[in-house]
């Protein structure tokens, strides 16, 4: 069930549109944001509320990179694998991170910590290689430097 | 990003006045002479008067992004459609031929393209402007700078557009990676709300716009228009057919114009200062103001500047970014990000704008390079890139969701020492497979621009991939 409180962000999201349904990326967004990842059970609720069936909300949530159908950890990192990156190095900066943590793309750690996924070109050619965790930009990533900018996400 | 400061207002326009990481405030752009093009817009001009101004200035689309929508418009229309505005039955008739699919709405006139909008007492309603912050071109960083930097900047061009095409709501489609910018632009938003620069009769004038800002959920096809119009509809972002074009059938099937970031930004300084003004910062004949140039790659210093259009990929590559690093020597480049073709060093002294890069076989697209030097591997660069269309390839048509990753796998043997003499064959095939006219939209073709020009100068490389059984540049 949708809380009162997702269900208030949810309607201060339609305002900007003339149709409920085109708010379904940012309703899938704020269930995500509570819990990380959207179940089946909150795809369903999202469709209820916003007059959608189930496999239409699902379409538009299996479209998009950042919607997540599965489980993440606590903290996603995101490492940018485009051209500039690639050039720079980051396969190398990625295969430390994998390292480190014991896991590969698209893997969660046993602990639930870092969830290790692709992104396409973060438009941060000038300081590659990139990566974004949670959201925040970290840049120039230096082989040396990796394990000071996770140990920042416990 | 690289900001250097010095230069008076005239010449570097939409950077000149960015602070080091933060935005400027309402303030501080007004300080800057911020939202005066507006008031003496909504006082003196009318919408045709912006249109024509902009039009003047030959301000061609910064968009890049290797899509067809400014194909659409292939054929140029005259004078006259600028005055009586062209009818929405007429809008039909511009069919463009397939072939001519495929290429990009960078350089087509700004103007031009405000001016297929439907216009009058009779026209649908409401009427959307959106602006495309969905920059997700790999090697492209320009519209980030403008974003975080000069919300305000943005939101008077919106404001302006908006007025020249009587729109009613406009959008910031932006991408979910650009967070800090997502906060400064929502922050900017209220701030002109409150100051009157938004919502109903701004200024006093008869004329009302409601602004908002969409963050996407990610998707490289976002930045296509009609695929942006269903991501902001919370649909799937697969294009749509054309036509109906966006300004007869756009979002919610309303008239629809979409600009990129850096075009809209550029509008104030054209209204405040004037078209002539806006061409003399141009080094080229064709094509108006500055352009946003970046290098990445191994260069000394990777960054991005504002520039005369036209400015020469040599001086950009060795006065700007510094040159090579040492060690490195530049084998080639791609001028506008990941789908425009390579050039090589016997291209560095075309001026870069849409046209001259064009005459050397390649777009200018994004306008920013990014640098292939003789120590990185051409072919794995190319897999690189191919790898990437391939996941951004939204399944709506087969030449482009089972070719791409085919092109994708036959690189990757060749990259894993597995490569077989057809395999080059078979990649040029795919080159015309995919080619404009063959698939939905813009994407796959723009895809095997950096493939067919790396097979052309680099055809020695992907042999000795095969001869060799690996690839020459892994130890």
């Amino acid at each position: 069930m949708l809380t009162d409180k997702q269900k208030k962000a949810i309607e201060t999201e339609i305002l900007r549109y003339p149709k409920r349904q085109a708010a379904g990326i940012e309703a899938l967004k704020v269930v995500q944001a509570e819990q990380g990842w959207v179940s089946d059970e909150d795809l369903k609720d999202v469709a209820d509320y916003l007059g959608m069936t189930p496999a239409e909300i699902d379409s538009v949530a299996t479209f998009y990179n950042l919607i997540y159908r599965h489980p993440v950890g606590r903290h996603v990192i995101h490492i940018c694998d485009s051209v500039s990156c690639w050039i720079m190095g980051f396969e190398q900066v990625q295969q430390q991170i994998e390292e480190q943590l014991g896991i590969g793309m698209g893997q969660t750690t046993p602990d639930g910590r870092f969830t290790l996924l692709p992104i396409p070109c973060i438009g941060c050619c000038d300081h590659a290689p990139t990566l974004m965790i949670d959201g925040n930009l970290h840049e120039n990533i230096s082989l040396d430097g990796v394990r000071d900018i996770l140990e920042a996400y416990q | 990003m690289n900001i250097e400061s010095g230069s008076s207002v005239l010449e570097r326009p939409l950077t000149q006045h960015l602070k080091p990481d933060a935005a400027l405030t309402l303030a501080e752009y007004e300080q800057t002479g911020g939202y005066d093009a507006l008031r003496n817009a909504l006082k003196s001009m009318t919408p045709h008067d912006l249109t024509h101004i902009i039009r003047d200035s030959t301000l061609a689309g910064r968009g890049g992004a290797g899509f067809s929508t400014g194909q659409k418009w292939n054929f140029v229309p005259d004078e006259d459609i600028v005055t009586r505005r062209v009818p929405p039955h007429e809008m039909d008739i511009v069919v463009p031929e397939p072939h001519l699919w495929g290429h990009s709405e960078s350089g087509f006139s700004t103007g031009d393209k405000w001016c297929f909008m439907p216009f009058g007492d009779d026209s649908p309603s409401p009427k959307y402007l959106v602006a495309n912050g969905d920059e997700m071109e790999p090697g492209t960083f320009k519209d980030r700078l403008l974003l975080e930097g000069n919300p305000h900047q943005l939101i008077e061009g919106m404001i302006l557009a908006a007025y020249a095409i009587q729109a009613d709501v406009a959008y910031i489609f932006l991408r979910w990676a650009y967070t800090k910018a997502a906060t400064r632009i929502a922050r900017a938003i209220v701030e002109a709300y409150e100051a009157g620069y938004l919502g109903c009769n701004i200024l006093g004038s008869d004329f009302s716009l409601d602004l908002h800002l969409h963050i996407s959920a990610g998707r490289y096809i976002c930045g296509e228009e009609t695929a942006l119009m269903n991501a902001l509809e919370g649909k799937r972002a697969t294009p749509r057919t054309k036509p109906p074009f966006p300004p007869v059938v756009g979002i919610w099937g309303r008239p629809t114009n979409v600009n990129n970031i850096e075009t809209l930004s550029c509008v104030p300084h054209i209204v405040h200062y004037g078209a002539d003004w806006f061409k003399s910062l141009s080094r080229s004949e064709n094509y108006g103001g500055t352009k946003l140039y970046g290098v990445s790659g191994r260069v000394n210093k990777p960054g991005l500047w504002e520039l005369p259009m036209g400015t020469t990929a040599r001086e950009i590559i060795y006065e700007h970014a510094g040159g090579m690093r040492s060690g490195y020597n530049l084998r080639a480049f791609l001028p506008g990000g990941a789908s425009t073709e390579f050039l090589l060093p016997e291209h560095l002294d075309i001026p870069l704008d849409f046209k001259a890069v064009q005459s050397a076989g390649s777009r200018l697209g994004t306008g920013t390079i990014i640098i292939l030097d003789d120590k990185t591997c051409p072919v794995g660069m190319v897999h690189n890139l191919e790898k990437f269309f391939a996941r951004a390839s939204c399944g709506w048509c087969t030449p482009c969701r089972d070719g791409l990753p085919w092109t994708a796998r036959i690189l990757q043997a060749l990259e894993e020492g597995e490569g077989v003499p057809t395999d080059l064959d078979r990649l040029q095939l795919h080159t015309k497979l995919l080619s404009p006219g063959h698939t939905y939209c813009a994407l796959a073709p723009g895809a095997m621009e950096p493939l067919q020009s790396a097979l052309k100068y680099f055809h020695a490389e992907f042999e000795q991939h095969i001869k060799d059984n690996q690839c020459p540049y892994r130890s």
